[in-house]
């Protein structure tokens, strides 16, 4: 009896339960159906007003939403990367596991065991698949209410060819994928900040500061050489795949930026949280 | 499950187990022996250091210094084997309390690789039904009591045929019939052969529900032993009541006691002597020779009574009284 070699599972069932409890929970339907609001809000409103935009005012793609409903998604897209989809992601990464302390729950989970290296690769999941949700959904309700409120038709893209619209909802697919991946580097920086403390609100709003901050230092020219090391530098690079071959050049540096922040702040987060005293 | 095992195999085993915040010691250097197969009481005040010890014991917080030793294996470096045998309600229940009681116990049981799906939701179902909670089982748990959350924590302790048992605090703000039924379940899973490690400041809680106890005081653990050893440590006292006091006095000295009187105004005086077990063994087994020998020398006896040392007194001498407990 005392050597326990009871079958251990391969562990998916953590998995499972964190995606349930996150995507059950009403704080985050809330946070979905507000980025759905974005798109929803901008089209309505270039429906009501009668003026006619000249090109290039407005967010970029804007002037183009009325002749082409599928532009919605690539304007809403654009507004809500600087300031609210990381606001969201602050939110859930930043509960990750500053949420669980706070409630207690955390003491349970690890003396369950849940093992410290499996919840945190678990709640890093967990915030990777919000993102990918998260910009979905700004990509499916921004194509929906486009095709609703304008007409739909072939895409001009930057490069000046044109894409069916069959396409350009595939274009639309791998933009989310994109974004996807370019906040998985701040997603890990909340994972970080929220082993740091056991208040969540804390842990969120620190989340939030980074991203901000990351983006201002992003527009100061003296701080040219340091852009590219910015994990929000290539936030709003997608609109490289609008443009006929797509130039994928940008999108693997991307790639590649992204992996670096989660290997560093994964393994700040790993230091800490695996030898902190849990005292929640 | 558990097989015979011998008195000295213990559940847990710590030693020179300190933990320092900083500058102040919050355990300082205990050495538990907990037997497998007890219902093992963890005494001391508010503040004494047992929640400490616990997180200790359940890797949670990392000793300054010291070993543990749970069901036989070190922690915690051998944490991953010993927590699935061991369930644990440590500081009070914590639940998500946006789902279920159902829900919260599903949950902690995905957390361990040990426990399997298939059973998953019978073994849930039969935990609730072991505290009572098979009713209120779909209720979100912000509408629970604190009454029912407590019951709903040690129901998560219980998802699992466990070895061991560490339940902080298990009655905290049940009423007295959920008091009750605590007891009677903690008794219950002892008679399984479960070791039960049970802490409290509630002294009379202890003494119904343990057969060993350990007392910390200011971060040391200051008593340890069963619960009959606790108590000897303290003094049997016989005491009477009579208008012949004088007499009695002497009846006593000349058994070998030691009396002394008690006058109350206006009443019959008291008389009182301890009893000392390795002297008077006898006296202490058949009090009624006592009696007799006083009535014999003509002493009325108007009450007679042998006092058994309480706990409260050994606790009470080993921690402080009230609020006024050492720091």
């Amino acid at each position: 009896m005392s050597s326990s070699s009871a079958p251990r599972s391969a562990g998916w069932d953590l998995l499972g339960s964190e995606l349930t409890v996150l995507f059950r929970r009403r704080r985050t339907w809330a946070m979905l159906v507000a980025i759905a609001l974005i798109p929803i809000l901008l089209a309505v409103a270039v429906r009501l007003s009668s003026e006619t935009l000249a090109p290039g005012e407005g967010p970029p793609f804007l002037d183009r939403v009325t002749q082409n409903g599928l532009f919605v998604a690539f304007t809403a897209m654009i507004v809500a990367i600087p300031l609210f989809l990381p606001l969201t992601i602050g939110v859930v990464a930043g509960d990750t596991i500053a949420g669980e302390a706070g409630l207690g729950t955390l003491r349970y989970l690890l003396v369950a065991p849940a093992g410290r290296v499996r919840l945190l690769l678990v709640k890093y999941a967990g915030v990777a698949m919000f993102c990918l949700v998260a910009t979905l959904t700004l990509a499916v309700a921004g194509t929906l209410i486009g095709a609703a409120l304008f007409p739909v038709g072939p895409v001009t893209l930057l490069s000046g060819d044109t894409i069916g619209v069959a396409d350009s909802l595939l274009r639309s697919a791998l933009i989310a994928l994109y974004v996807t991946v370019s906040l998985l580097g701040f997603a890990a920086i909340g994972l970080f900040i929220s082993t740091l403390t056991d208040v969540p609100v804390g842990a969120m709003a620190a989340t939030v500061v980074v991203s901000v901050l990351a983006q201002i230092l992003d527009v100061l020219p003296q701080l040219a050489w340091l852009h590219p090391w910015l994990f929000s530098h290539y936030w709003l690079g997608f609109a490289d795949l609008l443009r006929q071959p797509m130039d994928l050049s940008s999108f693997g540096d991307n790639a590649l930026l992204q992996a670096g922040y989660i290997a560093v702040f994964g393994a700040l987060a790993y230091s800490r949280f695996a030898t902190k005293d849990i005292l929640s | 499950m558990t097989p015979v095992t011998p008195a000295l195999d213990l559940a847990i085993e710590s030693r020179g187990l300190t933990k320092r915040f900083g500058e102040q010691i919050a355990v300082n250097a205990i050495d538990l022996a907990v037997p497998r197969g007890s219902v093992f009481g963890f005494l001391g005040p508010n503040g004494s250091g047992k929640t400490t010890s616990i997180r200790m014991l359940l890797g949670l917080t990392q000793a300054t210094s010291g070993q543990i030793s749970v069901l036989g294996q070190d922690m915690p470096s051998r944490l991953h084997e010993v927590l699935p045998r061991v369930g644990a309600l440590v500081e009070g229940p914590a639940f998500y309390p946006f789902l279920s009681g159902a829900a919260n116990l599903r949950r902690f049981d995905t957390a361990d690789r040990h426990a399997p799906s298939r059973t998953r939701r019978v073994r849930v179902d039969e935990a609730l039904h072991r505290v009572g909670l098979t009713h209120a089982a779909g209720k979100k748990v912000h509408a629970y009591s604190l009454g029912m959350k407590q019951r709903l924590g040690i129901a998560n302790a219980l998802l699992q045929p466990r070895e061991l048992l560490m339940l902080d605090e298990p009655t905290n703000g049940l009423d007295p019939q959920g008091t009750r039924e605590v007891r009677s379940l903690v008794r219950s899973l002892a008679a399984e052969g479960t070791t039960v490690f049970v802490s409290s400041h509630l002294l009379a809680e202890v003494e119904q529900m343990c057969t060993h106890a350990a007392v910390m005081s200011a971060g040391t653990l200051v008593a340890q032993g069963t619960l009959a050893d606790l108590r000897h440590v303290g003094e049997t006292l016989v005491r009477l009541r009579t208008p012949d006091a004088a007499a009695a006095q002497g009846v006593l000295s000349r058994l070998g006691l030691v009396p002394r009187r008690t006058d109350v105004p206006d009443e019959d005086p008291w008389v009182m002597a301890p009893l000392e077990r390795d002297t008077v063994e006898n006296l202490i087994n058949e009090p009624e020779s006592l009696v007799s020998a006083l009535v014999a020398a003509g002493v009325r006896i108007r009450a007679f009574s042998i006092e058994e040392p309480s706990l409260e007194e050994r606790f009470v001498a080993l921690t402080g009284e009230g609020f006024d407990v050492v720091q």
